[in-house]
């Protein structure tokens, strides 16, 4: 079986995980972004108490194996009787996982306005909640897009990891091809291609678009 | 507390803002200490002296920016960050620190424009989200005030394409669309080049002499605190060392502080 033969063959296939794949990606990135923002608003709270739950949180997602946590998610919580589907737990270990980190990006892009913001908001009389969301949070974003591409770059590649609770996604449809085939060159080849552009060609692309947007929002581009 | 021989709240007729027994300090250091100052409304108080007195403190204590430690101020004849509470005077809520700043505008040394906002969206935004005003009634009062600070055709520039001296100008507009009562000035030209001081300088005395606003003025350009006050105060060591009109502070000074400042601030220009 030439190359060709093996890409016209299982392609199909291949595209089909490749999709599975890229809903993780979405809804994986989508639970991170809440939980980056919640928790790194918490971390930034006056109050002890909410930092000191949010430092806990990030500490414990970013201390210990995102491997370990799906299958907690997967195997452990439903003893605790908290029943999740394969596809539930998969994104929602990631998303739990990978917020951990965008919520430190979140402080310290939050962190990194000028105080003088802060301070003109409160001299117009604004409301805490108004500073925030009108005049603090819009400025983060050319600051805190570059890292967080960086990070979702790196969920995509953690999403092969669902492939190991049995997500049928693209890690695991390259498995069960290379089980029957044997062509593991050709398969995991394949395999990492498709990775490879979904990051570089699409998601790093609309990426770079974010970034020119808010840089060009904030009149810098 | 050391608010006890402070009133809840001073009789009709006294001055716009009062400092009553201020006292700020930074771990051991006093930068204001038990400060006494009045401006009374359409009053233009500069304040001047040297780096370190506590003149920028004065401003952001006023401005709330920053935690009082000892003593009141009043706005309007009511305290600035002290409420009452069973008789007494305790730190206040954020809910009444809000009533009591929309008597209160500032404008920074930095300028501080939102960058995210254009001249006219910097203008409008507090206007429509903190008074609550209509859109177009916002607009109508920022376009008028970009007129008169003569910015209007730079209405839809971003902050990072203005000069210095146009965002000052803004930024003076952007303060005077929450009508305070009070405006703070805090060196509002140090951070602009020399060619540009004018602009800003002819604004501020537009505001003076068409609308007299109350305004309290720090500032490093001595000629023109002197053509403008109707009072100045020379700040040594977080205190008024010596209060007086113009012409009184800068051809009579009794102090001999202000002598010395006077004279090595005039020497250096
Ligand atoms: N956040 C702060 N923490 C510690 N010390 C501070 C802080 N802000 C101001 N100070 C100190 O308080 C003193 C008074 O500061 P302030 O800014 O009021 O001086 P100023 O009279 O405005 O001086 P300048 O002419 O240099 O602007 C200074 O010694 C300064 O170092
Ligand atoms: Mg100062």
């Amino acid at each position: 079986m030439s190359y060709l033969d093996f890409v016209i063959e299982y392609l199909p296939k291949l595209a089909g995980g490749a999709y599975i794949t890229a809903l993780q990606l979405v809804c994986a990135s989508a639970l991170a972004i809440v939980v980056s923002l919640v928790f790194g608003l918490m971390r930034l709270s006056r109050l002890g108490v909410t930092r000191g739950i949010a430092t806990v949180y990030i500490e414990f997602f970013r201390g210990t194996s995102l491997l370990v946590q799906l299958y907690w998610i997967y195997y452990v919580l439903p003893l605790m009787g908290i029943k999740l589907g394969a596809f539930e737990s998969g994104f929602i270990a990631i998303g739990l996982n990978f917020g951990a980190y965008g919520a430190e990006i979140v402080r310290g892009s939050i962190e990194a306005v000028p105080k003088g913001q802060w301070e003109a908001a409160v001299a117009l009389n604004m409301s805490p909640g108004q500073r925030m969301r009108r005049i603090i949070i819009p400025q983060t974003f050319p600051i805190l897009l570059p890292p967080a591409s960086n990070l979702m770059v790196e969920l995509l590649k953690a999403t092969a990891l669902v492939a190991l609770i049995t997500v049928v996604d693209l890690m695991f449809v390259a498995k069960q091809i290379n089980a029957t085939t044997w062509l593991s060159a050709q398969t995991f080849g394949t395999a990492l291609i498709v990775y490879y552009a979904m990051a570089r060609f699409v998601l790093t692309p609309f990426l770079r678009w974010l970034e020119v947007l808010a840089a060009r929002k904030v009149g810098k581009a | 507390m050391s608010t006890q021989n402070h009133p809840l709240e001073l009789p009709e007729g006294s001055p716009l803002v009062r400092f009553s027994g201020v006292t700020k300090r930074y771990g051991d250091l006093t930068v204001l200490d038990n400060l006494d100052l009045d401006v009374g409304a359409h009053e233009m108080v500069s304040v001047i002296g040297p780096s370190g007195s506590g003149k920028t403190t004065v401003l952001r204590m006023l401005m709330t920016l920053e935690k009082i430690d000892e003593g009141v101020i009043y706005v309007d004849g009511k305290p600035l960050s002290h409420m009452e509470r069973n008789g007494q005077l305790e730190f206040a809520n954020e809910k009444y620190l809000r009533t009591q700043r929309t008597n209160i505008g500032m404008v920074f040394q930095q300028f501080n424009l939102f960058p995210h906002m254009t001249a006219l969206e910097n203008c409008i935004e507090a206007p429509i989200n903190v008074l609550g005003m209509k859109r177009d009634e916002a607009e109508e009062r920022a376009l008028n005030l970009l007129d008169m600070v003569g910015m209007l055709e730079k209405k839809d520039q971003h902050p990072t394409r203005l000069s210095g001296g146009q965002q000052q100008r803004v930024a003076i507009a952007r303060a005077l669309a929450m009508r305070p009562k009070v405006m703070l000035l805090d060196e509002v030209t140090s951070a602009l080049d020399p060619e540009v001081i004018g602009e800003v300088l002819n604004v501020i005395r537009a505001l003076n002499s068409e609308h007299k606003l109350t305004m309290l003025m720090v500032t490093h350009q001595m000629g023109f605190a002197r053509e403008i006050s109707d009072r100045v105060c020379f700040f040594y060591e977080g205190k008024i060392a010596e209060q007086g009109t113009p012409d009184q502070i800068f051809n009579d000074p009794q102090n001999e502080r202000t002598k010395q400042f006077l004279s090595a601030v005039l020497d250096a220009n």
